[in-house]
């Protein structure tokens, strides 16, 4: 096996066996007495470590996948779960903006008017998030569930397109300019682009801050979909801007569970710390290698981990 | 290539002020978070939640959390930044400002180029991100 295939081996034994620490997960409460205040955090950083470099490998963004996994397999309450992972989502977007601005792949235009959109309604979300999982948190973990199974069925199913043909803008989009040019490397051409189905699209905006709010997911996942199938942008630039746009989503939705202390330190920090260093090492790996089979492995991990949070808030216990 | 063309494949001057700024803060906000998670982790300032205490609590929601540790809400954490808990909010608070700080720049650039549209955009925003900042939405406890 080639060095490659041992990496990838491991890494997949590694992120699949984390049901083992359901297990453990779930009878934390004789464990927490036992184990050391530094166990859970350490296990965190390096479970976030792996989850950056597959995240990066199966281009999906950190937080789609942290808080599922986290919340599924961590005695950590879904509150701060849902409050670190948007802080996750941020660092890794804020992180990854400077260079995509500079190389015009994030267009600001395009980003602006969806951000406002979606910043709001991230908002609402954080906070009907917040007051559903104070009534009862097992709705929300259902709600979760479908949400990353359907996350899961987008991924496996969405063929998006390189260069979408949009044969005549529509007039919003004529009137804010939402139109641009990027250098493509690959075929050694500029790529002009501008946006159709524009109110459709920005109204689609609404239901993906409420869901990144709500479960504090990221909206990565959706965000690209709605950019390049429905309103006509270019895949890079989708990727781009929507990596951008979770900068401004995510800050306006962190901020709602920041203030109500959902962000606890000793289990954000090595998260996101842990999540940045994957990443950067899964840019390195990516470099040398482009195995397709990560992104089904990823999706086949969202699909249980999806079935897992709908287990766990019906209290069924199917799957540990 | 036309003029055009040219001119669309290059960065507007808002993006690279824009990236500028959230380079420096983005990179400023992690060290800070490492440097006071090792100043908390360590000890070196006392905790005002005792770290044994967290792995009892982290499993109940947030407003039992709250209510057993004595933990404040919204800006509260300002007035316990001598606690080595506390101090990592420096480092979050800064990541979380960061876009409100950037959008600053655009309003003024937009303004200058008198691009009222996207300038009226980015001053909404800004109410937005300064609202959801303040603490005034979903502080309340259940």
């Amino acid at each position: 096996m080639r060095p490659t295939g041992w990496l990838l081996g491991s890494l997949m034994v590694f992120i699949l066996s984390w049901p083992a620490l359901a297990f453990a997960a779930e009878h934390a409460s004789v464990a927490v007495t036992i184990r050391p205040w530094w166990f859970w955090p350490v296990i965190l950083f390096f479970f976030c470590l792996v989850l950056g470099i597959l995240a990066v490998m199966a281009g999906v963004g950190g937080g789609v996948l942290y808080v599922p996994l986290v919340s599924g397999f961590f005695p950590f309450h879904i509150d701060f779960v849902r409050g670190v992972g948007l802080m996750v989502a941020l660092a890794g977007a804020l992180a990854a903006g400077p260079g995509l601005l500079r190389r015009n792949l994030a267009n600001l235009r395009l980003a602006l008017p969806v951000a406002l959109i979606a910043s709001i309604f991230s908002i609402i979300g954080a906070m009907l998030g917040l007051y559903l999982s104070s009534l009862n948190p097992d709705i929300i973990q259902i709600c979760l569930g479908v949400t990353i199974v359907s996350i899961a069925i987008l991924l496996l199913f969405s063929k998006n397109t390189e260069k979408p043909v949009v044969n005549k803008q529509d007039a919003i989009g004529l009137a804010l300019g939402l139109r641009g040019a990027y250098w493509d490397d690959g075929a050694r051409e500029s790529v002009d682009w501008k946006t159709h189905r524009t109110l459709l699209g920005l109204f689609l905006f609404i239901l993906v801050g409420l869901l990144a709010g709500m479960f504090g997911l990221g909206a990565g996942w959706a965000n690209v979909p709605v950019l390049n199938l429905l309103m006509g942008v270019p895949l890079k630039v989708s990727v781009a801007t929507s990596k951008f746009l979770l900068s401004i989503t995510d800050t306006s939705a962190a901020w709602i569970y920041m203030n109500r202390g959902c962000v606890i330190p000793l289990i954000g920090v090595p998260s996101i710390v842990g999540l940045m260093l994957g990443s950067l090492i899964g840019v390195k790996i990516l470099a040398v290698a482009k195995p397709k089979m990560i992104r089904y492995i990823v999706i086949a991990v969202l699909f249980f981990a999806g079935l897992k949070a709908i287990d766990k808030g019906l209290g069924l216990g199917f799957l540990g | 290539m036309s003029s055009q063309n040219k001119e669309d494949l290059q960065p507007t001057r808002e993006q690279i002020i824009y990236a500028n700024f959230l380079i420096i803060g983005v990179w400023a906000g992690i060290v800070i978070l490492v440097l006071t998670y090792v100043i908390y982790v360590t000890g070196i300032l006392p905790a005002h939640v005792e770290m044994s205490l967290i792995p009892k609590l982290w499993g109940k929601g947030v407003s039992e959390y709250q209510q057993m540790t004595h933990s404040p809400h919204g800006w509260g954490w300002v007035s316990l930044l001598a606690r080595g808990d506390f101090l990592n909010y420096i480092g979050f608070a800064l990541l979380a400002l960061m876009t409100l700080i950037c959008y600053l720049v655009l309003v003024r650039g937009y303004s200058r180029q008198k691009d009222w549209v996207f300038a009226t955009i980015a001053a909404l925003e800004i109410i937005v991100l300064s609202l959801a900042a303040s603490g005034v939405l979903g502080v309340g406890g259940h």
